[in-house]
């Protein structure tokens, strides 16, 4: 028996080597050369260069383009995800998996393709201008990057929400309306509160990448709404500036760490109403 | 209220699918044009299969994609028997946590903290950057163990302790007991991990694309760089192909499971 136990603390061996190899050690020379200048020393120009005013802009651009896109999806994908949890199991699976099929697509091409359609000799302009309207400029506007972000990341936000409310008891809904809640009572009283943990999965899910995203902003953005990931592959992919790529990394850490804390604390205070 | 919902829900994967109905249309485009369509033509899939980096890259992406997802299984699979087992919570709990940094990070930051590791011991070692497909598959491993971990875990749990001690009791070696009793029991955690890592490496862009070294190009970096420039419509074509594969694996793999269920209901 002693045997067997010994044996099965060895099977996390690999996976504990492989972490502190390949999750920790990468994680703790970011921090190294965040903290470091080109010979290797110790230095603050860094972080205080990622702190100027010029980088603040991209910072705080990013923080709300990547909010914007975040609430956007949220809007769109509750009452869709509600829409299919209460559909036939037979149609929840086919829509579910429609959900799921672009995602498998290079998220490259799709983005790129937005281009074809937005641009202004493109597919909606085309379509306008044949029924007599002026041509809209879409193409590298904020808005158009935050039209990207919300459509490649939208799958993120419709299954976390809806695997939570497919698990809702109708029972319990029946039970409301039973005891006199209309509609909108039971959607504030029993799906809500149901479905907050999917829903903070769901902000997590698309917050992260959208904060972090550097092709749709290139693409969609046409270089003129840098964010914090644009930055950061142009200090490594470009000016070869580890540097101070890695501070502004940090800092992007930092700064979703943050966000996920209030998040979690506004979630923590849905679960205690939940239990009042 | 009902058609109202049936039509947003139309509207909604009208958004979802419009840029691939684009993409689509395009790839038999017979102008050079991804905007404006000219007419009809096959001459793009023609190009398509002309183009050997393009193929080469397609290969290389799926042997990537193939070993980092089975060693990512092995090792993800042994760790989740190893973390159900410990008795100590503090220990767990920091593996735990430790394994899941990479599904938390946004990938650019995952990406640069590797590709930090890498060219820092590359230059201890004086390395020269030929290692590109050593790196981008450590890199994938790592990114995709978390996956694997994370479905096979839930599985382990359900499983009753009792068992495999039943099967050492009647004469199993321990080894003999997991393969015998435990694996049969998680494996479909372990290929939900399997299938999610392969996906994940198949589709990776951002991770690869700071952990690549010269001599070595899978699909999203060839198509990253050909983006660059003004993409002709072959790449739609790729597109158009991949979508359709995917979308017969998915109705096949439906199909497949819509029998089984029926088979098990009848029993």
């Amino acid at each position: 028996m002693k045997n067997r136990s010994f044996l099965q603390k060895c099977l996390a061996a690999p996976h504990m080597v492989w972490t502190v190899l390949f999750i920790i050690a990468p994680l703790i020379f970011v921090a190294y050369y965040a903290f470091t200048d080109s010979e290797g020393a110790f230095t603050f120009d860094n972080i205080l260069k990622a702190t100027e005013a010029d980088y603040m802009v991209i910072f705080f651009r990013s923080v709300s383009l990547a909010l914007i896109a975040t609430f956007i999806c949220l809007v769109i994908a509750y009452p869709l995800a509600y829409s299919i949890s209460r559909s036939k199991a037979s149609s929840q699976k086919i829509m579910i998996m429609l959900v799921m099929l672009p995602m498998w697509m290079n998220f490259l091409i799709r983005t790129y393709s937005w281009m074809s359609i937005l641009e202004d000799t493109g597919f909606i302009n085309q379509l306008l201008m044949k029924i007599g309207l002026e041509p809209v400029h879409m193409i590298n506007t904020s808005g158009a990057v935050v039209l990207g972000m919300v459509y490649n990341f939208l799958p993120y936000m419709i299954l976390p929400i809806y695997s939570v409310m497919v698990k809702i008891d109708n029972r319990l809904v029946e039970a409301a309306s039973d005891l006199g809640c209309n509609s909108f009572g039971v959607m504030t009283k029993v799906i809500f509160p149901l479905s907050a943990s999917g829903v903070v999965s769901g902000i997590t899910m698309v917050f992260v990448p959208s904060i972090s995203t550097f092709y749709i902003s290139q693409k969609l953005g046409g270089g003129n709404f840098d964010l914090i990931g644009d930055t950061i592959e142009r200090q490594f992919q470009q000016a070869y500036n580890y540097n101070l790529g890695a501070a502004i990394s940090l800092i992007l850490m930092v700064l979703i760490l943050i966000c996920m804390a209030v998040m979690n604390r506004f979630s923590d205070e849905d679960g205690g109403g939940m239990i009042v | 209220m009902k058609t109202l919902s049936k039509l947003y829900t139309l509207l909604i994967f009208v958004f979802l699918y419009a840029p691939i109905a684009i993409l689509v249309l395009f790839s038999f485009n017979s102008s050079n044009s991804t905007g404006v369509f000219t007419g009809f033509s096959l001459h793009w899939y023609e190009e398509l299969f002309r183009d050997g980096a393009t193929l080469a890259a397609l290969k290389n992406t799926l042997i990537l994609a193939v070993t980092s997802s089975v060693i990512a299984t092995v090792i993800g699979t042994a760790a989740a028997v190893g973390i159900d087992r410990m008795k100590n919570q503090y220990i767990k709990g920091t593996l735990i946590s430790a394994t899941n940094i990479p599904m938390m990070n946004p990938d650019i930051v995952t990406g640069i903290s590797m590709m930090l590791l890498f060219v820092f011991v590359g230059g201890l070692l004086k390395l020269d950057n030929n290692l590109s497909f050593a790196t981008l598959l450590i890199a994938h491993i790592t990114f995709n163990l978390p996956y694997v971990i994370l479905s096979v875990l839930p599985k382990i749990k359900q499983l009753d302790p009792q068992l495999p001690e039943a099967a050492m009791d009647l004469g199993c070696t321990p080894m003999k007991a997991f393969f015998k009793v435990e694996l049969p029991a998680i494996l479909p955690g372990v290929l939900t991990g399997l299938i999610m890592a392969f996906t994940l490496s198949l589709d990776d862009f951002i991770i690869s694309y700071f952990t690549i070294g010269s001599g070595f190009e899978t699909l999203p970096i060839r198509i990253y760089s050909m983006t660059k420039k003004r993409v002709t419509p072959d790449m739609y074509a790729l597109s158009t192909l991949i979508f359709i594969a995917i979308l017969l694996l998915l109705i096949l793999s439906n199909v497949t499971s819509a029998r089984a269920e029926k088979k098990t209901k009848k029993k």
